[in-house]
């Protein structure tokens, strides 16, 4: 059709501020991808980008089922924005199970474009529809463009050697082309893609290639489409921009600390969603003295990590939340021998194996406190895609400055989530290194660094400094064994004051908007966009709302407390039921309140604007609590029972 | 060559200035200043003073050696020697080794553990170290029962035997350790006695030469919770007639007189008494590097009183080490790639600018 001499169409240019797109569609075809594609692109031309990947635990589940259905949403646009949007402008669904479970979602009058070759009645009852919702009037409120993707992207195969299988996986990037015409987006980076990822296989490459131009000639061609969208770059602050996910920042991060420590990195892990991508990240970068160890299980790849400190290297682990709950035990170890030790979570939703590709933030009260004894860990969790990179170099920082355990924590979201990273210069970055000690005369394993309270790190091959330390409670000073009633208290509060200490040497908590009035919204993790972004609508409409945002969990920057008494009301909102909440009424004895929600999904920035709405007209927040109780009054109307 | 560590080729750690004396070194540079905790009367003495008395043979400067254990009695080891020493916690200590030995390679490092922290919670770890060829060497004090919890079976009590949590007797069949070595694949096999002094020095003497993983089970009497778990076949008197001292490049022969050997009878090994036709030209050679593990299984199989219980190595090949692999795939990166640039890592894939 491309050969067609298409009559000129008359064609209009919208411009738009800002468009969500949700491509859904089987597991098995290829959803990822083509949402990674529109996203490297958008992100090259210039937009600001913020991505949610959604798919299944299943690596294929049966074609055309519910359970299958795999989604990518990407928000792209002319100005800053922090979320992947709350609801797509544009469902792209490439069967009826994808639109069935996406449907909700779209908004009246959002457009929808859907491969209408597959609404088959095989499909549609894999599906779960009595009828064809392309005909029954279900769609009315949408726009609706019926596009039969199979046949025409078949059409365009003809003459290539491919089996009708291979064929049909090539069609995910006939809607990709399709949906770059819309929104005036170039092919090159795509078919540069195609071309280094085929290279081995020039007829799929070819077929791949083809299928994106006749996509993209479709839409120029169709009497379809009439309006082309145009969202202008974005005016981010200056520098050299690139695209990146949670978990490759991460990575990157690590081998950036390593080259700032000087010192090699030992990374021991287990495979495990949605972590595994750093240890495949790590394993490529092996010509920056990277070792990486895939252990026979989570507590080898932690044990592993604390022999490696212990022999002078950065040891670092990986894991999601079940991982994490086997390694505590050696957790602990590092604890009580004081070695640097990065041990990331990746949080995901549980309890038990839950839902391992859905974001949580369920881990923060298991990082504080799921130990034997009291055992403390400085915690980091930073709060953007981007940010993974500079909260590794911090984790490095706090772990070889204090010689201590640091725990990491990303999550679902953050980890496969992407947005625009200005990349910093080696330059810029900060000097984190730390000696051994190698003084013979001073030496004692436990003397501590006045300031910091730090033990020497002294690494076997030291002559001179020969020494045992292990599990047992150790003798202050001298590191001996001591089961010395005194000495063991002592140590306890040494362990603990050691860490509350860094308090001082991490930033301020700030807060974004009024420095104090009506109404804090406290955040950690990955509700950082859809905070900032209710918060920064609020405030356009004349509220007194202010955001802050912790990346130190513990110990808690010094001011928090000061901070959050300046406001008349706190709201806390958490992927979990009331964790941070907790912490912040033991700590501080101020009656916070808590946003709670566990969908596996990132909040709304709708929910938190209407929750705080409701606080500041002095109405109770919906406490959505889906499960009736007996007793509803016993639970409290936010934190689920907990807060 | 495998055997050669330590002994002055490339593969020998530096020497630091001060341990140029390094072969001067005695038991007693190898001695603490703790105090030794076990109960008196406990095998677990004269396996530290054998290792102690053997480190100085390796050459190696005492700041080069590293003693790891886990959790049990087996597990106080390293705080009484002066190396450094990692008491870890209950299992795992093969996988600090691990990440020891990936750190720094150059170490020489000791693995000391018990059947309990070696077969039972850490299992996982024996197996996946062993099959690693991670170059640690495993030594395992074999008592046959929990002795620092204070008397519960072990996964090498034998069946039935009563204990304080099987007072009725235990119903779970034991494991043979060098079975389960030689199963994992480890590089070095061996077995000793912690009463046979000279043996044990010889042993542990031989398994830190090696290069590679070795596991070297040591027979250990625990005389407080199963006092003479061995003494069928380890007491002076009878030892000679009821173990099978394992010599490489030769007949499996045994007996106070030497006049016993072992014999294959199909696929199984048999006593056979030397004389009336029987010669030592009819025994079994005994082949520590035979590359299949065929002869060294058997013998893990072989035990008193049906058949003497052979000491000695067992097994001894050699295939590159962990951390050899590791090291070689950082280096071939290096040359491939050159030497990682910080820069370059950071602005790859596609990047775009704003003015």
């Amino acid at each position: 059709m491309t050969t067609e001499t298409a009559p000129e169409k008359k064609v209009d240019v919208q411009e738009l501020e800002r468009v969500t797109i949700r491509f859904a569609g089987d597991s098995g075809d290829g959803m990822q991808l083509t949402g990674n594609q529109f996203t490297r692109t958008t992100a090259v031309f210039g937009n600001d980008v913020s991505t949610l990947p959604d798919f299944p635990a299943e690596i294929r589940a049966p074609a055309g089922s519910l359970p299958g259905v795999s989604g990518f949403q990407i928000s792209f646009s002319s100005a800053e924005i922090y979320t992947p949007g709350d609801q797509p402008d544009v469902l792209v669904a490439m069967n009826p199970a994808a639109l069935r479970t996406n449907i909700g979602d779209l908004p009246a009058g959002g457009a929808l474009i859907v491969n209408s070759d597959a609404f088959n009645a095989n499909n549609l009852k894999k599906a779960g529809y009595e009828g064809n919702p392309l005909a029954d009037g279900s769609l009315k409120p949408f726009t609706v463009f019926e596009v039969p993707i199979s046949t025409l992207n078949t059409r365009a195969m003809q003459g290539l050697d491919m089996t009708s299988k291979q064929v049909d996986l090539t069609k995910n990037f006939f809607a990709l082309g399709m949906m770059f015409w819309l929104y005036e987006r170039s092919m090159q980076p795509t078919l540069k893609w195609i071309d280094g990822r085929f290279s081995a296989k020039p007829v799929i490459a070819e077929a791949n290639k083809r299928a994106l131009k006749a996509g993209y000639a479709f839409g120029e061609t169709t009497e379809m489409f009439h309006t082309t969208y145009r969202v202008a770059p974005a005016k981010l602050a200056a520098g050299t921009y690139r695209n990146i996910t949670g978990n490759e920042a991460t990575a990157l991060g690590f081998v950036a600390a390593s080259r700032l420590a000087k010192r090699d990195l030992v990374y021991g892990s287990y495979p495990i969603t949605p972590a595994s991508d750093i240890l495949h990240s790590l394993a490529t970068y092996k010509n920056f003295g990277v070792k990486t160890f895939q252990a026979e299980d989570e507590i080898a790849a932690i044990g592993a990590a604390i022999g490696a400190s212990y022999g002078g290297a950065m040891g670092m682990t990986a894991s999601s939340g079940p991982g994490i709950c086997l390694k505590s035990e050696a957790l602990n170890l590092a604890v009580m021998v004081e070695l640097p030790l990065v041990v990331i979570d990746v949080q995901r939703a549980g309890p038990s194996t839950g839902m391992p590709t859905k974001t949580e933030q369920g881990d923060l009260l298991m990082a504080m406190f799921g130990r034997n004894s009291d055992s403390p860990v400085p915690i980091v969790a930073p709060a953007t895609p981007a940010e993974c990179f500079e909260y590794a170099i911090e984790a490095w920082r706090i772990a070889l400055k204090y010689m201590t355990p640091v725990v990491y924590l990303s999550d679902a979201f953050l980890a496969t989530g992407a947005e625009p990273w200005r990349v910093p210069s080696p330059a810029d970055l900060p000097d984190i290194a730390v000696d051994n000690h190698t003084d013979r005369a001073s030496f004692q394993p436990y003397a501590r660094d006045p300031q910091t309270l730090a033990r020497p790190w002294a690494v076997p091959g030291t002559p001179g400094l020969e020494h045992r330390i292990g599990g047992l409670e150790k003798a202050d000073v001298s590191g001996n064994v001591s089961y010395d009633p005194e000495n063991h208290h002592r140590m306890q509060v040494l362990r603990q004051q050691k860490v509350a200490g860094i308090a001082t040497d991490i930033p301020a908590l700030e807060a974004f908007g009024p420095q104090e009035g009506d109404l804090l919204i406290l955040g950690w993790g990955s509700t950082y966009g859809s905070i900032r972004s209710a918060v920064e609508r609020l405030q356009a409409e004349g509220w007194n709302v202010a955001h802050a945002h912790l990346r130190h969990l513990n110990p808690l920057p010094a001011n928090t407390g000061e901070l959050l008494q300046r406001y008349k009301k706190v709201l806390v909102p958490e992927i979990n039921l009331g964790q941070l909440s907790l912490l912040l009424r033991a700590k501080f004895l101020i009656d916070v309140v808590g946003l709670n929600r566990v969908r596996g999904k990132p909040f709304r920035i709708v929910e938190i604007r209407s929750a705080a709405e409701a606080l500041l007209a002095g109405r109770p927040i919906d406490d959505d609590m889906p499960v009736p109780t007996t007793d509803r009054s016993s639970f409290s109307a936010s934190g689920g029972g907990l807060a | 060559m495998a055997e050669q560590r330590g002994n002055g080729n490339s593969e020998q750690p530096a020497l630091s200035p001060e341990n140029e004396r390094v072969i001067e070194l005695t038991r007693k540079d190898f001695v603490s200043d703790q105090e030794v905790r076990w109960c008196p009367g406990c095998g677990d003495y004269s396996i530290l003073a054998q290792t102690q008395k053997t480190m100085p043979d390796f050459g190696v400067p005492r700041e080069n050696i590293v003693f790891v254990s886990g959790i049990g009695c087996s597990g106080r080891l390293p705080y009484y020697m002066n190396t450094y020493g990692f008491h870890s916690i209950h299992g795992r200590a093969p996988t600090l080794a691990t990440g020891l030995k990936l750190a720094n390679p150059e170490l020489m490092v000791w693995v000391i553990t018990g059947d309990g922290d070696a077969l039972s919670i850490g299992g996982n770890h024996v197996l996946h170290s062993m099959r690693r060829n991670v170059d640690i060497k495993m030594v395992m004090f074999n008592n046959r029962i929990y002795g620092l919890t204070k008397g519960q079976a072990s996964p090498t009590s034998e069946l039935g035997k009563k204990t304080k949590s099987s007072p009725v007797g235990t119903i779970d069949y034991p494991i043979q350790p060098l079975s389960i070595a030689l199963a994992a694949e480890a590089s070095f096999v061996a077995r000793s006695v912690d009463t046979h002094t000279e043996h044990l020095q010889e042993t542990l003497e031989r398994a830190g030469h090696h290069h590679g993983s070795a596991f070297i089970e040591v027979l250990q009497n625990c005389n407080i919770f199963n006092d003479g778990a061995f003494r069928d076949f380890t007491e002076r008197d009878v030892r000679e007639d009821r173990t099978l001292l394992l010599e490489h490049g030769k007949p499996m022969v045994f007996g106070k007189e030497r006049d016993k050997g072992i014999r294959l009878d199909g696929m199984r090994p048999e006593i056979v008494q030397l004389g009336d036709g029987v010669s030592e030209d009819d025994l079994l050679l005994h082949d520590e590097e035979a590359e299949d593990p065929y002869l060294a299984y058997m013998l893990s199989r072989m035990w008193w009183p049906q058949f003497p219980v052979p000491v000695g190595v067992l097994r001894r090949v050699s295939r590159p080490t962990h951390d050899q692999l590791a090291v070689g795939q950082l280096e071939d990166a290096v040359t491939r790639q050159g030497k990682g640039d910080l820069e370059k890592l950071l602005v790859g894939g596609e990047t775009w600018v704003v003015d």
